[in-house]
């Protein structure tokens, strides 16, 4: 096994590159993906148990980061938010508490909201980030931030991308029939689920505003959900 | 952060494979407890097997009318799924009670089950912890207590399992299947999560390198009617400080079947067979319920921050089952 896990990986698109050793030594993170898969490639062959002290602790990956593909090497130990903000310069997911509970990091990942927090960027290869700087692609912004701006949902903004982010999912998952505690139990399973300001408030208890502009988040999302009436939408 | 490495298992056998042959790798699902212990330095493994993406990702209908959950489907889908909702609804109900919306789309069945305590000492890796690091003692059973356990404890651990959705599988009589390097076996959810003893480290009856592949769950039609009952220090996005979970059919004022389990109150689902017994067979009335719920924590044995528990769970699973009795258009 050891020596072999990395290429085990490789094949399925994990994309192990680099090896480190455990003491200390740290390889130049801008070092061309070549060269490192060049050297991935000599030591494959080294004898198992040799390589042992000696296996991949970064690994490169490609995702699709608001309709751009990117490719980044990263320790494996890199959160998803970490990747985007340090290392891909993509600074509108925020970092609150960084333990899931604040809810300023939510991204959508192949389309569900997500704490990017508690997500390892390793684990998240080939698959699609949306932050809320890119929920339009026209460049305009998306009806959710319009509501947002419209009804003064925010004061510092410190946690409104991940708000406006989570809200876009309230949307989608209401739409396809994902029910929340507090939806009547006679709606059809697999029915759009109409959001009522409870059932806006339940579903957003995940993401906190310090600055407590909630009714407005409320009304901002009451907003669109009445402008988009919800449509199964899968 | 202890450097680890990362490897995304092939098949189920081959991620067991993986992780039975060094002691130090874990299993890697949605991530959502694990990711945090890594940053807090509760857990430090040095190999991370991935079983997230494996095929284990669906709900499918077993032929005698019971489901069989994979252990990587999400909290989230198994909440909307319409036999879940419609034959299982205290499973629904469970889940959608716990965590946030973001979190349920990430966390996975077998993650769930085996997510670990919330208790303070445990995630504070600067204080002793029999579970984190055993012997160094346990400083909740003097210390901030008001969360932790009032049934099955012991002096060397008072945490509680935060799992929702783990009661109501307690309720229903689930079945975990796990594959380990010497094959697959079934353990019944009563016998998967222990209660801390003198071996508090132990959350599971798993062995090393088991891996949770589904979770199955017999027909059950008095399940029909079942719910999940919370009660918390806030109205969402909080861990239960008791919770009920139950199931009752009651045919012409009399109690046919009842399964009743308790959450927040134990290092386990706690199964409150007492008092199901106390119920079987008898009429249902208020005062019964609460008779039962009484013989239930008898064996209560409250810390010093948390005896408001006792009467607590007691008015739970009263107001929990007369709420069924309701539902099914009856009165008690």
């Amino acid at each position: 096994m050891p020596g072999s896990a990395g290429r085990d990986a490789s094949a399925y698109g994990v994309g192990v590159a680099f090896a480190r050793c455990d003491d200390g030594y740290t390889p130049d993170v801008h070092e061309a993906a070549e060269t490192r898969e060049t050297r991935e490639a000599g030591e494959a062959g080294v004898a198992s148990g040799a390589t042992e002290a000696m296996e991949a602790t970064e690994a490169k990956l490609t995702l699709t980061v608001d309709g751009s593909a990117r490719t980044v090497t990263v320790d494996t130990r890199t959160s998803l938010l970490d990747a985007l903000r340090e290392r891909l310069g993509v600074t509108s997911p925020k970092k609150g508490c960084d333990h899931g509970q604040c809810g300023a990091c939510t991204v959508l990942l192949d389309g569900r909201r997500t704490l990017s927090c508690l997500s390892l960027a390793v684990a998240q290869q080939g698959r699609d980030v949306v932050t809320a700087s890119g929920l339009d692609d026209s460049g305009d912004l998306h009806p959710m931030q319009e509501a947002f701006v419209e009804h003064d949902a925010l004061q510092c903004g410190y946690c409104t991308p991940g708000q406006i982010c989570s809200a876009v999912g309230v949307l989608e998952e209401a739409a396809a029939g994902h029910p929340s505690l507090v939806t009547d139990p006679d709606v059809p399973a697999g029915s759009a689920v109409p959001l009522t300001d409870d059932e806006i408030r339940e579903r957003m208890s995940g993401n906190l505003c310090r600055c407590g502009a909630y009714v407005d988040i409320v009304a901002a999302i009451r907003d669109v959900a009445a402008q988009r009436p919800p449509v199964p939408s899968r | 952060m202890r450097p680890f490495t990362y490897e995304r298992a092939l098949d189920p056998a081959d991620a067991v494979a993986r992780v039975a042959a060094h002691p130090d790798a874990a299993y890697l699902g949605g991530g959502t407890n694990l990711v945090d212990h890594l940053r807090l330095g509760v857990a430090a493994p040095g190999r991370l097997v991935d079983v997230s993406r494996l095929a284990l990702d669906r709900v499918e209908s077993r032929d005698d009318g019971g489901l069989r959950i994979g252990a990587a489907v999400r909290n989230s889908d198994l909440a909307a799924h319409p036999s879940v909702r419609h034959d299982f609804p205290v499973l629904s109900q469970a889940l959608l009670a716990g965590a946030s919306g973001q979190i349920r789309n990430m966390a996975t069945t077998a993650g769930n089950l085996l997510q670990r305590t919330r208790c303070r000492y445990f995630q504070d890796v600067t204080t002793p912890c029999n579970k984190r690091e055993p012997g160094s003692g346990c400083p909740a059973v003097e210390g901030r207590n008001r969360t932790l356990a009032i049934l099955g404890a012991s002096e060397h651990c008072v945490a509680t399992h935060p799992s929702d959705m783990a009661v109501a599988l307690a309720a229903l009589d689930a079945d975990v299947v796990v594959l380990g390097p010497s094959g697959e076996r079934r353990i019944p959810m009563a016998d998967l999560h222990r209660l801390p003893g003198d071996e508090p480290a132990r959350d599971t009856t798993l062995d090393p390198g088991e891996l949770i592949t589904a979770v199955e769950l017999a027909p059950l039609p008095a399940a029909r009617r079942s719910a999940y009952r919370k009660v918390r220090d806030r109205a969402s996005y909080a861990f239960a400080l008791v919770s009920v979970a139950a199931v009752l059919e009651v045919e012409d004022g009399v109690v046919r079947e009842v399964r009743i389990a308790l959450g927040g109150v134990a290092h386990k689902p706690w199964r409150a067979t007492r008092a199901e017994e106390a119920l079987r067979g008898r009429e249902a009335t208020a005062e019964g319920f609460r008779a039962a719920a009484e013989a239930e924590l008898g064996a209560a044995r409250p810390l010093s921050e948390n005896a408001f528990k006792v009467p607590m769970a007691r008015n739970a699973i009263t107001a929990t089952l007369r709420g069924l009795v309701r539902a099914a258009g009856e009165r008690a």
